[in-house]
Protein backbone atom coordinates (compact mmCIF):
# COMPACT_ATOMS: atom_id res chain seq x y z
CA UNK A 1 0.00 0.00 0.00
CA UNK A 2 2.38 2.43 1.23
CA UNK A 3 5.05 1.09 -1.28
CA UNK A 4 3.16 1.70 -4.36
CA UNK A 5 2.67 5.52 -2.96
CA UNK A 6 6.01 5.82 -2.35
CA UNK A 7 6.79 4.93 -6.04
CA UNK A 8 3.76 7.59 -7.69
CA UNK A 9 5.46 10.49 -5.86
CA UNK A 10 8.72 9.21 -7.47
CA UNK A 11 7.41 9.34 -11.42
CA UNK A 12 7.61 13.07 -11.93
CA UNK A 13 10.62 13.53 -11.07
CA UNK A 14 12.24 10.37 -12.47
CA UNK A 15 10.83 11.16 -15.52
CA UNK A 16 12.85 14.24 -15.61
CA UNK A 17 15.48 12.77 -14.52
CA UNK A 18 15.96 10.35 -17.03
CA UNK A 19 15.21 13.24 -19.62
CA UNK A 20 17.18 15.78 -18.64
CA UNK A 21 20.18 14.07 -17.03
CA UNK A 22 20.34 10.86 -18.05
CA UNK A 23 19.40 10.94 -22.06
CA UNK A 24 21.74 13.85 -22.03
CA UNK A 25 24.81 11.76 -20.82
CA UNK A 26 24.24 9.25 -23.84
CA UNK A 27 24.25 11.68 -26.40
CA UNK A 28 27.59 13.02 -24.86
CA UNK A 29 28.51 9.61 -24.76
CA UNK A 30 27.15 9.14 -28.68
CA UNK A 31 28.67 12.53 -29.88
CA UNK A 32 32.20 11.79 -28.35
CA UNK A 33 32.24 9.04 -31.18
CA UNK A 34 31.04 11.09 -34.02
CA UNK A 35 33.07 13.36 -36.66
CA UNK A 36 33.35 17.37 -36.40
CA UNK A 37 31.91 18.58 -40.13
CA UNK A 38 31.28 21.63 -41.50
CA UNK A 39 27.45 21.84 -40.77
CA UNK A 40 25.12 22.92 -38.88
CA UNK A 41 24.81 21.21 -35.74
CA UNK A 42 28.60 20.54 -36.38
CA UNK A 43 29.12 16.53 -36.32
CA UNK A 44 28.49 13.61 -37.99
CA UNK A 45 27.06 11.05 -38.46
CA UNK A 46 22.96 12.02 -38.05
CA UNK A 47 20.61 9.09 -37.37
CA UNK A 48 18.53 9.29 -40.41
CA UNK A 49 15.17 7.56 -39.19
CA UNK A 50 13.59 7.88 -42.52
CA UNK A 51 15.88 5.47 -43.67
CA UNK A 52 14.72 3.06 -41.39
CA UNK A 53 17.12 -0.11 -40.72
CA UNK A 54 19.52 0.82 -43.23
CA UNK A 55 19.53 4.30 -41.27
CA UNK A 56 20.56 2.88 -38.52
CA UNK A 57 23.05 0.83 -39.33
CA UNK A 58 24.85 3.95 -41.15
CA UNK A 59 24.68 5.96 -37.94
CA UNK A 60 26.29 3.07 -36.39
CA UNK A 61 29.55 2.28 -39.01
CA UNK A 62 30.16 6.29 -39.05
CA UNK A 63 30.53 6.07 -34.42
CA UNK A 64 34.56 5.34 -34.11
CA UNK A 65 36.72 6.66 -31.65
CA UNK A 66 39.02 8.60 -33.37
CA UNK A 67 38.15 11.60 -31.60
CA UNK A 68 39.65 9.88 -28.31
CA UNK A 69 42.62 9.05 -30.66
CA UNK A 70 42.92 12.41 -31.48
CA UNK A 71 42.87 13.59 -27.70
CA UNK A 72 45.72 11.33 -27.26
CA UNK A 73 47.85 12.47 -29.52
CA UNK A 74 48.21 16.54 -28.15
CA UNK A 75 50.10 16.94 -25.27
CA UNK A 76 47.50 19.73 -24.37
CA UNK A 77 44.85 17.67 -22.94
CA UNK A 78 46.72 15.35 -21.07
CA UNK A 79 48.38 18.22 -18.97
CA UNK A 80 45.22 19.73 -18.39
CA UNK A 81 43.83 16.63 -16.94
CA UNK A 82 46.86 16.36 -14.99
CA UNK A 83 46.46 19.84 -13.54
CA UNK A 84 42.80 19.48 -13.06
CA UNK A 85 43.18 16.45 -10.92
CA UNK A 86 46.41 18.12 -9.19
CA UNK A 87 45.09 21.63 -8.65
CA UNK A 88 41.43 20.08 -7.03
CA UNK A 89 43.48 17.91 -5.27
CA UNK A 90 45.87 20.75 -3.42
CA UNK A 91 42.84 22.61 -3.04
CA UNK A 92 40.86 19.64 -1.29
CA UNK A 93 43.71 19.16 0.79
CA UNK A 94 44.12 23.18 1.58
CA UNK A 95 40.54 23.33 2.34
CA UNK A 96 40.80 20.76 5.13
CA UNK A 97 43.58 22.92 6.66
CA UNK A 98 41.73 25.88 6.88
CA UNK A 99 38.28 24.52 7.11
CA UNK A 100 38.77 22.49 9.77
CA UNK A 101 39.84 24.63 12.66
CA UNK A 102 37.02 26.88 11.43
CA UNK A 103 34.47 24.04 11.86
CA UNK A 104 36.27 22.78 15.24
CA UNK A 105 35.98 26.30 16.33
CA UNK A 106 31.93 27.24 15.85
CA UNK A 107 31.16 23.88 16.89
CA UNK A 108 33.20 24.65 20.52
CA UNK A 109 31.07 28.41 20.97
CA UNK A 110 27.76 28.56 22.55
CA UNK A 111 25.37 27.29 21.26
CA UNK A 112 23.46 31.12 21.35
CA UNK A 113 26.13 31.57 18.48
CA UNK A 114 26.73 28.40 16.97
CA UNK A 115 23.87 29.14 14.88
CA UNK A 116 24.48 32.56 13.77
CA UNK A 117 27.92 31.40 12.65
CA UNK A 118 27.00 28.59 10.46
CA UNK A 119 24.57 31.10 9.10
CA UNK A 120 27.75 33.93 8.65
CA UNK A 121 29.68 30.76 6.75
CA UNK A 122 26.92 29.38 4.64
CA UNK A 123 25.38 33.28 3.12
CA UNK A 124 28.47 33.74 1.03
CA UNK A 125 26.97 30.88 -0.77
CA UNK A 126 24.20 32.28 -1.31
CA UNK A 127 25.67 35.32 -2.96
CA UNK A 128 26.65 34.70 -6.58
CA UNK A 129 29.64 32.63 -7.30
CA UNK A 130 30.80 34.62 -10.22
CA UNK A 131 30.63 37.80 -8.22
CA UNK A 132 32.72 36.87 -5.78
CA UNK A 133 35.72 35.35 -8.10
CA UNK A 134 35.35 38.58 -9.65
CA UNK A 135 36.01 40.32 -6.49
CA UNK A 136 38.97 39.01 -6.23
CA UNK A 137 40.39 40.37 -9.68
CA UNK A 138 40.00 43.49 -8.67
CA UNK A 139 41.95 42.51 -5.19
CA UNK A 140 44.62 40.42 -7.13
CA UNK A 141 45.63 42.70 -9.99
CA UNK A 142 48.73 44.77 -10.35
CA UNK A 143 48.10 47.55 -9.11
CA UNK A 144 44.91 46.25 -6.99
CA UNK A 145 43.72 46.33 -3.70
CA UNK A 146 46.55 43.74 -2.35
CA UNK A 147 49.26 45.71 -3.93
CA UNK A 148 48.00 49.40 -2.53
CA UNK A 149 47.86 47.30 1.45
CA UNK A 150 51.17 46.12 0.45
CA UNK A 151 52.77 49.25 -0.50
CA UNK A 152 51.37 51.01 2.52
CA UNK A 153 52.80 48.38 4.93
CA UNK A 154 56.20 49.25 2.82
CA UNK A 155 56.24 45.27 1.30
CA UNK A 156 57.24 44.44 -1.57
CA UNK A 157 54.12 44.03 -4.28
CA UNK A 158 53.12 40.39 -5.67
CA UNK A 159 52.25 39.55 -8.65
CA UNK A 160 49.61 36.98 -9.18
CA UNK A 161 46.86 36.98 -10.73
CA UNK A 162 46.87 34.88 -14.09
CA UNK A 163 48.85 31.92 -12.08
CA UNK A 164 48.24 28.57 -10.36
CA UNK A 165 48.25 30.29 -7.19
CA UNK A 166 45.28 32.60 -7.87
CA UNK A 167 43.29 29.55 -8.90
CA UNK A 168 44.05 27.81 -6.11
CA UNK A 169 42.97 30.80 -3.78
CA UNK A 170 39.75 31.29 -5.61
CA UNK A 171 38.95 27.28 -5.59
CA UNK A 172 39.70 27.48 -1.89
CA UNK A 173 37.87 30.48 -0.97
CA UNK A 174 34.59 29.91 -2.83
CA UNK A 175 34.52 25.92 -1.87
CA UNK A 176 35.06 26.89 1.72
CA UNK A 177 31.56 26.49 2.97
CA UNK A 178 31.22 23.02 1.48
CA UNK A 179 34.02 21.96 3.55
CA UNK A 180 33.30 23.92 6.91
CA UNK A 181 29.54 22.45 6.79
CA UNK A 182 30.35 18.92 6.47
CA UNK A 183 33.01 18.99 9.02
CA UNK A 184 30.57 20.87 11.64
CA UNK A 185 27.95 18.25 11.64
CA UNK A 186 29.98 15.49 12.84
CA UNK A 187 32.10 17.77 15.26
CA UNK A 188 28.99 19.50 16.65
CA UNK A 189 27.02 15.66 17.11
CA UNK A 190 30.43 14.50 19.19
CA UNK A 191 29.36 13.53 22.54
CA UNK A 192 32.00 15.58 24.92
CA UNK A 193 31.79 13.02 27.43
CA UNK A 194 34.51 10.94 25.57
CA UNK A 195 36.53 13.46 25.18
CA UNK A 196 36.16 14.52 29.49
CA UNK A 197 37.00 10.51 29.79
CA UNK A 198 39.99 10.76 27.58
CA UNK A 199 41.12 13.60 29.89
CA UNK A 200 39.98 11.85 33.08
CA UNK A 201 42.50 8.88 31.81
CA UNK A 202 45.29 11.48 32.02
CA UNK A 203 45.18 12.43 28.10
CA UNK A 204 45.88 15.90 27.55
CA UNK A 205 43.68 18.19 25.60
CA UNK A 206 45.91 18.43 22.39
CA UNK A 207 46.47 13.97 23.04
CA UNK A 208 42.73 13.87 23.27
CA UNK A 209 42.02 15.23 19.86
CA UNK A 210 44.21 14.05 17.77
CA UNK A 211 42.54 10.45 19.66
CA UNK A 212 39.20 11.06 20.09
CA UNK A 213 38.06 13.66 18.25
CA UNK A 214 39.70 13.62 15.06
CA UNK A 215 39.52 10.22 14.66
CA UNK A 216 35.72 10.91 14.81
CA UNK A 217 35.62 13.60 12.93
CA UNK A 218 37.20 11.69 9.88
CA UNK A 219 33.74 10.75 7.93
CA UNK A 220 32.57 15.12 8.22
CA UNK A 221 36.27 15.36 6.24
CA UNK A 222 35.83 12.61 3.53
CA UNK A 223 31.90 13.82 2.94
CA UNK A 224 33.71 17.51 2.56
CA UNK A 225 36.92 16.49 0.22
CA UNK A 226 34.41 14.59 -2.16
CA UNK A 227 31.86 17.48 -2.16
CA UNK A 228 34.78 19.92 -3.17
CA UNK A 229 36.92 17.52 -4.86
CA UNK A 230 34.19 17.04 -7.54
CA UNK A 231 33.12 20.09 -8.86
CA UNK A 232 36.66 21.69 -8.38
CA UNK A 233 38.40 19.32 -11.20
CA UNK A 234 35.26 20.30 -13.58
CA UNK A 235 35.94 24.11 -12.54
CA UNK A 236 35.75 26.63 -15.56
CA UNK A 237 34.76 29.83 -14.11
CA UNK A 238 37.25 30.20 -11.52
CA UNK A 239 40.64 29.28 -13.75
CA UNK A 240 39.27 31.36 -16.63
CA UNK A 241 38.80 34.27 -14.62
CA UNK A 242 42.07 33.84 -12.14
CA UNK A 243 44.05 32.01 -14.08
CA UNK A 244 46.68 32.48 -16.85
CA UNK A 245 46.11 31.19 -20.11
CA UNK A 246 48.71 28.46 -19.07
CA UNK A 247 46.45 27.16 -16.27
CA UNK A 248 44.73 24.47 -18.16
CA UNK A 249 41.63 22.78 -16.72
CA UNK A 250 39.40 20.07 -18.31
CA UNK A 251 36.55 22.68 -17.96
CA UNK A 252 37.98 25.29 -19.67
CA UNK A 253 38.93 22.89 -22.16
CA UNK A 254 35.01 21.61 -22.83
CA UNK A 255 34.23 25.31 -22.87
CA UNK A 256 36.97 26.52 -25.52
CA UNK A 257 36.62 23.15 -27.50
CA UNK A 258 32.86 24.01 -27.73
CA UNK A 259 32.59 27.25 -27.92
CA UNK A 260 35.86 28.70 -29.85
CA UNK A 261 36.61 25.86 -31.66
CA UNK A 262 33.51 24.81 -32.82
CA UNK A 263 34.61 21.05 -32.16
CA UNK A 264 31.72 19.43 -30.38
CA UNK A 265 32.67 15.70 -30.50
CA UNK A 266 35.56 16.25 -29.25
CA UNK A 267 33.85 18.74 -26.25
CA UNK A 268 32.12 15.69 -25.33
CA UNK A 269 35.14 13.11 -25.46
CA UNK A 270 36.79 15.50 -23.00
CA UNK A 271 33.69 15.50 -21.03
CA UNK A 272 33.34 11.65 -21.08
CA UNK A 273 37.11 10.81 -19.93
CA UNK A 274 36.32 13.69 -17.13
CA UNK A 275 33.08 12.06 -16.37
CA UNK A 276 35.34 8.59 -15.86
CA UNK A 277 37.72 9.83 -13.69
CA UNK A 278 35.31 11.56 -11.44
CA UNK A 279 32.58 8.66 -11.48
CA UNK A 280 34.80 7.00 -8.43
CA UNK A 281 34.27 9.86 -6.18
CA UNK A 282 30.88 10.58 -7.56
CA UNK A 283 30.02 7.19 -6.50
CA UNK A 284 31.67 7.43 -2.77
CA UNK A 285 30.01 10.30 -2.48
CA UNK A 286 26.43 8.63 -3.21
CA UNK A 287 27.53 6.11 -0.62
CA UNK A 288 28.04 8.77 2.24
CA UNK A 289 25.26 10.41 1.64
CA UNK A 290 22.97 7.17 1.36
CA UNK A 291 23.77 6.31 4.49
CA UNK A 292 23.68 9.77 6.07
CA UNK A 293 20.03 9.90 4.91
CA UNK A 294 18.78 6.98 5.91
CA UNK B 1 29.31 20.73 29.32
CA UNK B 2 31.07 21.98 26.97
CA UNK B 3 33.99 23.48 27.60
CA UNK B 4 34.30 27.33 25.43
CA UNK B 5 36.00 28.25 22.78
CA UNK B 6 39.85 28.99 23.18
CA UNK B 7 41.88 31.89 21.75
CA UNK B 8 42.84 29.62 18.91
CA UNK B 9 39.05 28.43 18.16
CA UNK B 10 37.96 32.30 18.64
CA UNK B 11 40.91 33.12 15.84
CA UNK B 12 40.19 30.56 13.72
CA UNK B 13 36.49 31.55 13.69
CA UNK B 14 37.96 35.52 12.79
CA UNK B 15 40.48 34.48 10.14
CA UNK B 16 37.55 32.46 8.26
CA UNK B 17 35.13 35.00 8.08
CA UNK B 18 37.31 37.67 7.24
CA UNK B 19 38.96 36.32 4.04
CA UNK B 20 34.60 34.77 3.03
CA UNK B 21 33.65 38.43 3.99
CA UNK B 22 36.35 40.99 3.22
CA UNK B 23 36.43 40.38 -1.06
CA UNK B 24 32.51 41.11 -0.67
CA UNK B 25 33.58 44.07 1.28
CA UNK B 26 35.59 45.41 -0.95
CA UNK B 27 33.57 44.97 -4.28
CA UNK B 28 30.36 46.52 -2.53
CA UNK B 29 32.53 49.75 -1.63
CA UNK B 30 34.02 50.24 -4.89
CA UNK B 31 30.57 50.25 -6.61
CA UNK B 32 30.35 53.52 -4.40
CA UNK B 33 33.80 55.08 -5.65
CA UNK B 34 33.76 57.74 -8.10
CA UNK B 35 36.73 57.20 -9.83
CA UNK B 36 36.48 54.66 -12.79
CA UNK B 37 39.86 53.53 -11.33
CA UNK B 38 38.76 50.47 -8.81
CA UNK B 39 42.05 51.18 -6.45
CA UNK B 40 42.30 54.64 -6.33
CA UNK B 41 38.95 56.39 -3.98
CA UNK B 42 37.57 59.16 -5.22
CA UNK B 43 34.75 59.99 -3.07
CA UNK B 44 31.36 58.67 -2.79
CA UNK B 45 29.09 58.56 -5.96
CA UNK B 46 25.91 56.48 -6.92
CA UNK B 47 26.81 57.65 -10.62
CA UNK B 48 27.70 53.47 -11.12
CA UNK B 49 23.64 52.75 -9.94
CA UNK B 50 22.43 55.71 -12.53
CA UNK B 51 24.63 54.43 -15.23
CA UNK B 52 23.34 50.56 -14.77
CA UNK B 53 19.22 51.90 -14.68
CA UNK B 54 20.48 53.70 -17.96
CA UNK B 55 22.21 50.40 -19.37
CA UNK B 56 19.07 48.24 -21.23
CA UNK B 57 21.20 45.52 -22.12
CA UNK B 58 22.04 44.85 -18.64
CA UNK B 59 18.51 45.82 -17.54
CA UNK B 60 16.78 42.83 -20.20
CA UNK B 61 19.29 40.71 -18.95
CA UNK B 62 18.36 41.03 -15.43
CA UNK B 63 14.36 40.72 -16.72
CA UNK B 64 15.05 37.42 -18.33
CA UNK B 65 17.12 36.09 -14.91
CA UNK B 66 14.39 36.89 -12.89
CA UNK B 67 11.75 34.66 -15.08
CA UNK B 68 13.48 32.30 -15.15
CA UNK B 69 14.70 31.99 -11.59
CA UNK B 70 10.71 32.25 -10.61
CA UNK B 71 9.92 29.66 -13.36
CA UNK B 72 12.78 27.07 -12.46
CA UNK B 73 12.63 27.57 -9.03
CA UNK B 74 9.29 26.69 -8.49
CA UNK B 75 9.59 23.71 -11.05
CA UNK B 76 12.20 22.44 -9.32
CA UNK B 77 10.61 22.66 -5.65
CA UNK B 78 7.67 21.04 -6.73
CA UNK B 79 9.54 18.03 -8.67
CA UNK B 80 11.64 18.17 -5.66
CA UNK B 81 8.76 17.83 -2.82
CA UNK B 82 7.38 14.74 -4.89
CA UNK B 83 11.07 13.17 -4.91
CA UNK B 84 11.72 13.94 -1.08
CA UNK B 85 8.14 12.19 -0.23
CA UNK B 86 9.24 9.71 -2.79
CA UNK B 87 12.96 9.02 -0.40
CA UNK B 88 11.32 9.74 2.79
CA UNK B 89 9.16 7.06 2.46
CA UNK B 90 11.29 4.76 0.36
CA UNK B 91 11.41 1.32 -0.05
CA UNK B 92 10.00 1.35 -3.94
CA UNK B 93 11.88 -0.56 -6.88
CA UNK B 94 14.67 1.44 -7.93
CA UNK B 95 15.12 3.91 -5.14
CA UNK B 96 18.83 3.10 -5.31
CA UNK B 97 19.09 4.45 -8.83
CA UNK B 98 16.74 7.09 -8.33
CA UNK B 99 18.75 8.32 -5.16
CA UNK B 100 21.46 8.40 -7.05
CA UNK B 101 20.53 10.40 -9.96
CA UNK B 102 19.74 12.99 -7.45
CA UNK B 103 22.66 13.13 -5.83
CA UNK B 104 24.83 12.81 -9.05
CA UNK B 105 23.15 15.77 -10.49
CA UNK B 106 24.26 17.73 -6.82
CA UNK B 107 28.28 17.49 -7.93
CA UNK B 108 28.31 17.41 -11.37
CA UNK B 109 30.51 19.66 -13.02
CA UNK B 110 28.52 22.52 -14.57
CA UNK B 111 30.74 22.20 -17.39
CA UNK B 112 29.44 18.63 -18.31
CA UNK B 113 25.85 19.09 -17.24
CA UNK B 114 25.49 22.13 -19.83
CA UNK B 115 26.95 20.63 -22.45
CA UNK B 116 24.91 17.39 -21.98
CA UNK B 117 21.67 19.36 -21.98
CA UNK B 118 22.66 21.12 -24.94
CA UNK B 119 22.88 17.92 -27.17
CA UNK B 120 19.60 17.27 -25.78
CA UNK B 121 18.25 20.14 -27.13
CA UNK B 122 19.83 20.46 -30.55
CA UNK B 123 18.85 16.83 -31.00
CA UNK B 124 15.18 17.69 -30.12
CA UNK B 125 15.32 20.45 -32.33
CA UNK B 126 14.16 22.65 -29.57
CA UNK B 127 14.98 26.53 -30.81
CA UNK B 128 17.24 28.23 -27.59
CA UNK B 129 15.88 30.21 -25.38
CA UNK B 130 14.48 31.25 -22.39
CA UNK B 131 12.49 27.40 -22.02
CA UNK B 132 15.85 25.77 -22.63
CA UNK B 133 17.48 27.70 -19.86
CA UNK B 134 14.57 27.09 -17.61
CA UNK B 135 14.43 23.29 -17.96
CA UNK B 136 18.11 23.43 -17.31
CA UNK B 137 17.94 25.49 -14.53
CA UNK B 138 15.08 22.89 -13.12
CA UNK B 139 17.32 19.67 -13.56
CA UNK B 140 20.54 22.13 -11.73
CA UNK B 141 18.44 22.91 -8.64
CA UNK B 142 16.19 19.70 -8.74
CA UNK B 143 18.67 18.12 -6.40
CA UNK B 144 19.24 20.85 -3.93
CA UNK B 145 15.27 21.39 -3.75
CA UNK B 146 15.34 17.37 -2.69
CA UNK B 147 18.00 17.31 -0.46
CA UNK B 148 16.57 20.01 1.61
CA UNK B 149 12.93 18.87 1.91
CA UNK B 150 13.90 15.57 2.69
CA UNK B 151 16.11 16.61 5.39
CA UNK B 152 12.89 18.28 7.04
CA UNK B 153 10.63 15.46 5.66
CA UNK B 154 12.61 12.92 8.32
CA UNK B 155 12.34 15.06 11.23
CA UNK B 156 8.12 15.02 10.90
CA UNK B 157 6.15 12.93 12.55
CA UNK B 158 4.37 10.85 10.24
CA UNK B 159 2.00 9.64 12.58
CA UNK B 160 -0.48 12.55 11.65
CA UNK B 161 -1.03 11.75 8.61
CA UNK B 162 -1.62 8.52 9.01
CA UNK B 163 -3.97 9.37 11.57
CA UNK B 164 -5.47 11.68 8.73
CA UNK B 165 -5.69 8.71 6.32
CA UNK B 166 -7.23 6.13 8.93
CA UNK B 167 -9.94 8.72 9.67
CA UNK B 168 -10.86 8.87 5.84
CA UNK B 169 -8.82 11.21 3.92
CA UNK B 170 -7.41 10.88 0.22
CA UNK B 171 -3.57 10.41 0.75
CA UNK B 172 -3.00 13.19 -1.16
CA UNK B 173 -5.18 15.45 0.95
CA UNK B 174 -3.88 14.50 4.01
CA UNK B 175 -0.54 15.53 2.02
CA UNK B 176 -1.68 18.78 1.35
CA UNK B 177 -4.02 19.59 4.76
CA UNK B 178 -0.85 17.53 7.48
CA UNK B 179 2.25 17.06 6.09
CA UNK B 180 2.46 20.14 3.89
CA UNK B 181 2.23 23.18 6.63
CA UNK B 182 4.53 21.17 8.68
CA UNK B 183 7.61 20.90 5.50
CA UNK B 184 6.40 24.63 4.54
CA UNK B 185 9.74 26.46 5.96
CA UNK B 186 11.73 23.60 4.31
CA UNK B 187 9.93 23.94 1.17
CA UNK B 188 10.39 28.10 1.30
CA UNK B 189 13.77 27.74 1.58
CA UNK B 190 13.97 25.10 -1.10
CA UNK B 191 12.46 27.58 -3.37
CA UNK B 192 14.93 30.27 -2.36
CA UNK B 193 18.05 27.87 -2.85
CA UNK B 194 16.98 26.89 -6.25
CA UNK B 195 15.87 30.72 -7.13
CA UNK B 196 19.79 32.22 -6.30
CA UNK B 197 21.36 28.67 -7.83
CA UNK B 198 19.56 29.85 -10.73
CA UNK B 199 20.40 33.23 -10.41
CA UNK B 200 23.94 33.04 -10.14
CA UNK B 201 24.62 30.40 -12.89
CA UNK B 202 27.02 31.49 -15.89
CA UNK B 203 28.13 28.02 -17.36
CA UNK B 204 24.96 26.35 -17.97
CA UNK B 205 23.34 29.28 -18.84
CA UNK B 206 25.66 30.14 -21.64
CA UNK B 207 25.44 26.65 -23.24
CA UNK B 208 21.52 26.46 -23.30
CA UNK B 209 21.03 29.98 -23.43
CA UNK B 210 20.06 31.32 -27.49
CA UNK B 211 19.53 34.83 -29.08
CA UNK B 212 17.38 37.08 -26.65
CA UNK B 213 17.82 35.05 -23.72
CA UNK B 214 20.81 36.71 -22.09
CA UNK B 215 21.02 35.87 -18.52
CA UNK B 216 22.47 38.41 -16.28
CA UNK B 217 25.57 36.04 -15.08
CA UNK B 218 26.59 36.08 -18.89
CA UNK B 219 26.07 39.76 -19.57
CA UNK B 220 28.54 40.20 -16.28
CA UNK B 221 30.82 37.61 -17.53
CA UNK B 222 31.14 39.24 -21.07
CA UNK B 223 32.22 42.57 -19.28
CA UNK B 224 34.29 40.90 -16.86
CA UNK B 225 36.35 39.37 -19.71
CA UNK B 226 36.70 43.51 -20.43
CA UNK B 227 38.32 44.36 -17.09
CA UNK B 228 36.91 45.23 -13.76
CA UNK B 229 34.31 48.18 -14.10
CA UNK B 230 32.76 49.68 -11.40
CA UNK B 231 29.09 49.30 -13.23
CA UNK B 232 29.59 45.22 -12.82
CA UNK B 233 30.15 46.26 -8.88
CA UNK B 234 27.31 47.96 -8.63
CA UNK B 235 25.23 45.59 -10.30
CA UNK B 236 27.18 42.84 -8.43
CA UNK B 237 26.15 45.04 -4.79
CA UNK B 238 22.09 45.10 -5.49
CA UNK B 239 22.50 41.34 -6.43
CA UNK B 240 24.14 40.61 -3.15
CA UNK B 241 21.69 42.94 -1.41
CA UNK B 242 18.69 40.94 -2.68
CA UNK B 243 19.91 37.89 -1.27
CA UNK B 244 21.01 38.60 1.89
CA UNK B 245 18.17 40.49 2.54
CA UNK B 246 15.99 37.71 1.64
CA UNK B 247 18.29 35.05 2.95
CA UNK B 248 18.17 36.87 6.38
CA UNK B 249 14.81 37.38 6.88
CA UNK B 250 14.18 33.97 5.66
CA UNK B 251 16.50 33.19 8.75
CA UNK B 252 15.33 35.28 11.24
CA UNK B 253 11.49 34.89 10.40
CA UNK B 254 12.12 30.95 10.50
CA UNK B 255 13.84 31.22 14.32
CA UNK B 256 11.05 33.40 15.19
CA UNK B 257 8.45 30.73 14.19
CA UNK B 258 10.71 27.65 15.90
CA UNK B 259 10.42 30.38 19.30
CA UNK B 260 7.10 30.70 19.10
CA UNK B 261 6.32 26.98 18.31
CA UNK B 262 8.47 25.66 21.64
CA UNK B 263 7.01 28.18 23.47
CA UNK B 264 3.33 26.81 22.45
CA UNK B 265 4.76 22.85 23.00
CA UNK B 266 6.42 24.11 26.89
Amino acid sequence: MRRSRAGLAAVLPLLWLSVFFALPFLLVAKLSLSDTVLAIPPYAPRLDWSQGLAGLRAFLDGLDGETYARLTRDRLYLDAYLSSLRLAALGSGMLLMIGYPIAYGISRCPVAIRQALVMAVILPFWTSFLIRIYAWIAILKPAGVLNTALHTLGLPPVDILNTETAVLLGLVYAYLPFMVLPLYAVLDRQDESLIEAAQDLGATPLAAFWRVTFPLSIPGAAAGVLLCFIPMAGEFVIPDLLGGSETLMLGRVIWTEFFANRDWPAASAVAIVLLATLIIPILLFERQQAKVMS
Amino acid sequence: MRRGPSAFNIASIALGLTFLYAPIVILVAYSFNASRLVTVWGGFSTRWYAALFKDSQMLDAIWVTLRVGVVSATFATVLGTLAAVALARGGFRGRTLFAGGIYATLVMPEVILGLALLLLFVGAGLPRGFWTVTLSHTTLTLAYATVIIQARLGSVDRSLAEAAQDLGCPPWKAFVLVTLPMIAPAVAAAWMLAFTLSLDDLVIASFTSGPGATTLPMRIYSQVRLGVSPEINAVSTLLIGLVATGVIGAYLFLQRRARVADSGAA
